[in-house]
């Protein structure tokens, strides 16, 4: 029998607000507990809240990337349970009226090529604190620092249909996010959260099945494990006749199954109302219009540009506009060695500049070599100065803090010989030196060429131009 | 000393016939006298209270004084005051000393008053008898058998009885009008968002608003002129700026004319009640208002509006009350459910249960669209009554109880009659309009008060009648015999 | 409608309220005749009203994105029951 999972995703992604969505206290990842949980973040008798405009902002510019709409009109509502983390024992949350709603993103498919995910909707609320439950002698403590740290819940339609492609989907979305500069979709900080909504039907069937939710899925490769094994076991339940029971389940990655979540098993009611303390947002077509105006290019966009403009493979292209960091430092880099083709800068980029990142562990925007700094080597290898190899020696060098790429060519001698009666001379005296090649040479063993060549090479210690050097060795053999 | 208006000491002070600490003695001596027979102050701050005394008179000394510098004043226990305990007259925070002040509190102090400490309520502010109260119930200085009112109960009867000399207030239903009316005094509930909530302890957000209990009008437009204002800590107070209301008290009468709802006038209000309100029209006649029938429509919607609406935001404004960051913990607790239920089951009150149950009740799942989003419909209607009115009358004027002061004990266990207390004071809530209540006479002895309405932001005109209306009247001038 | 003393036990779950045997019983009594009274409202015509969720008919202010607030925990901490290392204390939290 032929199974189809339906799946549909609930991103929450943190905003990359300084202050809090309702107060003014630092949103900073990773201070001491409770310090930076203000009156409003504790829910403290009397205290108010009053709504970040970044949030607003960056919830908006996310619709505009989205081809959603933006409500004109949205409203905070209440959402109401008792939990530690949640200090007014409500959640400020957008219910009925979310500021983004309808719209849609384009996926990568490996059947298909592309597939559109819809999005119905993008709301903005309160994050929670968190619970910590080691040593405290069979307590829990409680951290309210993320509590109220602005979030966006981006909830795809059920859309999706394999592990594969909630994946892709994710990863898009992180990507969206990263671009637009709204998050800093840190998944070890819990920047970025996803929840999965997943069922699974007969093939063919219109109804959708029971679903679950498998909560708090914190990096790509569980999602997509996580709704693997999920999915697997609901097929296994209906298979045996058995029934899926709608339930939050959480994901264990050390056993690799899922099991419900024990707190969420009493039925909860959470009694939404507009929250009394918040007005109506309201915002004007003008503002929707000069936040369009500010978007970044957007990935999809400036991969086809890659493409198109620089004549880049798909792949050069889809790796190089993998953050706006790489492809601004690709563009400048690009940009600084004119004369240089593309490719080259592309290769440059993907291989030496992305193999030091790795291992000097740092972000492309702190990059030891900036992208001028790269534009200048290449153009050295492109005007003749420098051979590939020595280039590579002088990126190591200049990573290494020993100088500029003048100075290093300078220092170590390793400008190129290009002068034509030089390396004539060179060849000339190499010839002279070895007769017996000459000979062997001359019968037709037109193998010993390259002999001739890492002899010249040997005498200059690599730096004569190994193109002009061929030549000369042609020309003067053929004499 | 202690039955003169504010303005009138204000007056003393500026000429240096009495100094900012004599005052202040004065009245801390009234509260230590008094305090035990009327359960008006829960927290009497005699320190504080000399120290903010001895800076009022260095500034009344350097010139630096305001109307309100060296005034003895109390807070009701819902205003957070920082460093001083702020109860909210529960068990709940009966060990919640506030680290901040409220917006009004920091205006007042910035203006120079004294706080001489903070008044008793009904709990969470939910009662209209000050009988909720964790510290028992605030007796009426007219007759001490009697409620003052509530749930502003404290500091009506502080005032009253003459333990300071103004108090704020906060009016979610009638909290502020009804015990005013019930002990002889001047309340002001302004336009909603006129003055900040920013530190005053929510009951129901959409409905609460913070005023004064005063001896006359002329003294809550002293106060108000300080205590209103747009506040960037609350997002629903109104950017609009503050008129000086004292200023405009002085302006020469220009008729106006008055609504009178006659359905206020049916079988739920006492015949001597009603009589006393048709003298206060009266005067308002003599003075050359016009007088006219009106109908509010849907009035009669306001009480059960009211007891989804209210309670519905209390039910959630008091999930923060848990024992985990501030607050009563209940002790040798099995389990965080266990904490939760118990901590708030010990915390909490009879009525105030009752108000998160109904609240509950109203919102969850099923009874929303019957209860809640009716509701506001209803509240709607209520409002498009008021707006309509006021196309046709400057005023909306009546009795502010249906009776005078009922007896301690006598209503407490019947919610449903208690809550009808207030049957004419919700409307100008649901509406977010200001509202007054002056005294308009005695009944057996006991205050009566007459309610003035106006539209939206039309705090001057309101304050203006009640002034004109007190210059012809010496109803707010009567004190209680055993404490004047 | 009226509220039974089930209806009762299953609101104080939701709101976290514990009360005792007796107080129940009476609690179903008065809340009865509460949910009686605000039941009036339904005999009440509305079709096509606007809820009015609000005394205030102007959209919500923005605040601008500063950082206006620093630590003051140990002070905030002083009004809490229980804490240790800065972290507030409840009972285990299971998920």
């Amino acid at each position: 029998m032929d199974w189809e999972i339906v799946i549909g995703l609930e991103i929450h992604t943190q905003l990359a607000t300084q202050s809090k969505i309702f107060s003014g206290a630092a949103t900073a990842y990773g201070a001491p507990p409770n310090t930076q949980a203000c009156l409003v973040d504790l829910g403290y008798p009397g205290v108010l809240p009053v709504l970040n405009e970044q949030a607003v902002v960056m919830a908006i510019k996310f619709g505009l990337a989205t081809h959603c709409e933006i409500a004109t009109r949205s409203v905070f509502a209440r959402k109401n349970y008792f939990y530690p983390d949640l200090p007014k024992g409500y959640q400020i949350s957008q219910y009925e009226l979310p500021i983004v709603h309808s719209g849609h993103i384009d996926i990568a498919t490996s059947q298909d090529g592309f597939k559109r995910i819809g999005i119905t909707r993008a709301h903005l609320e309160e994050d929670a604190g968190k619970s910590l439950h080691e040593d405290f002698h069979g307590q829990s403590g409680i951290d309210l620092n993320r509590a109220g740290t602005p979030l966006l819940e981006i909830v795809s339609e059920p859309d999706l249909r394999s592990a594969d492609e909630a994946g892709a989907y994710m990863r898009k979305i992180h990507e969206l996010v990263r671009y637009l500069g709204i998050s800093d979709g840190n998944m070890q900080e819990g920047s970025f959260r996803c929840d999965a909504n997943v069922s699974v039907r007969r093939k063919g069937d219109a109804q959708l099945g029971t679903r679950t939710e498998l909560k708090n899925l914190n990096s790509f490769r569980f999602v997509e494990k996580a709704i693997e094994i999920e999915a697997e076991r609901q097929i296994d339940v209906l298979e045996d006749g058995g029934e899926v029971v709608q339930e939050t389940r959480l994901y264990d990655s050390d056993r690799d199954e899922t099991r419900p979540m024990r707190s969420k098993e009493e039925a909860n009611d959470y009694r939404y109302f507009p929250d009394p303390d918040l007005l109506p947002v309201v915002v004007d077509a003008s503002v929707i219009e000069s936040i369009r105006d500010g978007l970044p290019e957007l990935p999809d966009a400036k991969r086809a540009r890659f493409a198109e403009q620089y004549g880049l493979s798909e792949y050069d292209a889809d790796v190089l506009t993998g953050s706006a960091d790489l492809a601004d430092y690709f563009e400048r880099a690009a940009a600084a060695a004119p004369n240089t083709e593309s490719k080259t800068v592309a290769n440059w980029v993907q291989g030496k500049v992305i193999a030091a990142l790795n291992e000097d562990g740092l972000e492309i925007a702190q990059s030891k070599i900036t992208a001028a700094v790269l534009g200048d080597l290449l153009e050295k290898i492109t005007d003749g100065t420098l051979s590939g190899k020595l280039a590579n020696e002088v990126f190591d060098a200049v990573r290494s803090g020993e100088g500029s790429v003048a100075e290093i060519i300078d220092e170590r001698g390793l400008e190129q010989i290009t002068d034509a009666s030089a390396i004539d001379a060179l060849v000339a005296d190499v010839l002279a030196a070895h007769p017996d090649q000459v000979g062997q040479f001359r019968e037709g063993n037109h193998k010993v060429l390259g002999f001739f060549v890492g002899q010249v090479m040997k005498a200059t210690q690599g730096k004569a131009n190994p193109q002009q050097v061929n030549e000369a060795l042609r020309r003067l053999l053929a004499e | 000393m202690h039955t003169d208006t504010l303005t009138a000491l204000s007056e003393a002070l500026a000429a240096k016939k009495v100094s900012a600490v004599e005052l202040t003695e004065t009245f801390l001596d009234r509260i230590a006298r008094c305090n035990s027979e009327l359960n008006a102050f829960v927290t009497v701050a005699a320190d504080s209270a000399l120290d903010d005394a001895k800076r009022a008179d260095e500034r009344i000394a350097n010139g630096s004084a305001t109307p309100l510098t060296g005034i003895p004043i109390a807070h009701k226990d819902i205003f957070c005051t920082e460093g001083l305990k702020t109860s909210c007259s529960s068990r709940m925070l009966d060990n919640f000393i506030a680290p901040y002040d409220a917006t009004a509190v920091a205006k007042l102090r910035d203006a120079g008053v004294v706080l001489l400490g903070k008044t008793n309520m009904d709990e969470f502010a939910m009662g209209s008898s000050n009988e909720t109260s964790y510290y028992g119930p605030v007796r009426n200085p007219w007759d001490t058998t009697k409620v003052p009112g509530g749930s502003s109960g404290g500091s009506a009867a502080a005032v009253a009885a003459g333990l300071c000399c103004a108090a704020t207030g906060t009016d979610t239903g009638g909290s502020i009008r009804q015990p005013a009316a019930l002990t002889g005094l001047t309340g002001i509930k302004p336009t909603y968002g006129r003055v900040s909530r920013y530190g005053m302890i929510a009951f129901a957000s959409s409905l609460d608003q913070a005023g004064t209990l005063t001896r006359c009008a002329a003294d809550a437009a002293a106060m108000l002129t300080v205590m209103a204002g747009f506040d960037p800590r609350d997002s629903t107070s109104l950017a609009d700026p503050v008129p000086n209301y004292s200023a405009c008290l002085e302006t020469p009468w220009n008729a106006i004319r008055i609504g009178v709802p006659e359905n206020f006038f049916d079988d739920g209000l006492d015949a001597d009640v009603a009589a006393a309100v048709r003298d206060g029209l009266a005067v308002f006649e003599k003075l050359g208002a016009t007088i006219k029938s009106i109908r509010l429509e849907h009035i009669g919607l306001s009480v059960p509006v009211y007891y989804v609406v209210a309670p519905a935001e209390a039910s959630s404004n008091l999930s923060r009350y848990d024992g985990v960051r501030f607050g009563h913990r209940a002790e040798n607790v099995d389990d965080l459910l266990d904490l939760y239920k118990r901590s708030r089951g010990e915390g909490f009150g009879a009525e105030v249960k009752r108000r998160i149950l109904t609240g509950t009740y109203v919102l969850s799942t099923g009874y929303y669209d019957a209860y809640y989003l009716q509701a506001q419909k209803a509240r709607q209607l209520i409002a498009n009554d008021f707006k309509e009115a006021f196309t046709d009358v400057d005023l909306v004027v009546g009795p502010t109880t249906p009776t005078p002061a009922f007896g301690i004990g006598q209503k407490v266990d019947d919610p449903i009659q208690m809550y009808l207390n207030d049957i004419y004071t919700i409307g100008a809530n649901l509406a977010g309009l200001p509202a007054m209540s002056i005294p308009c006479g005695l009944v057996d002895g006991l205050p009566v008060g007459l309610q003035l309405v106006a539209p939206h932001l039309s705090e001057e005109r309101l304050l203006k009648a009640a002034h004109y209306f007190q210059l012809e009247t010496d109803w707010h001038r009567q004190v209680p015999s055993d404490f004047a | 409608m009226s509220v039974t003393p089930e209806d009762v036990s299953k609101l104080c779950t939701l709101a976290r309220l514990e009360i005792g045997p007796e107080e129940s019983a009476d609690l179903a009594t008065k809340l009865s005749e509460i949910v009686r009274m605000v039941g009036e409202l339904q005999a009440q015509q509305t079709d096509g009203v606007v809820p009015m969720a609000h005394p205030l008919d102007q959209p919500q202010r923005l605040r601008a994105d500063a950082i206006t607030e620093s630590d003051a925990r140990d002070r905030y901490q002083e009004n809490a029951p229980q804490v240790e290392r800065g972290l507030y204390l409840v009972p285990k939290v299971i998920e």
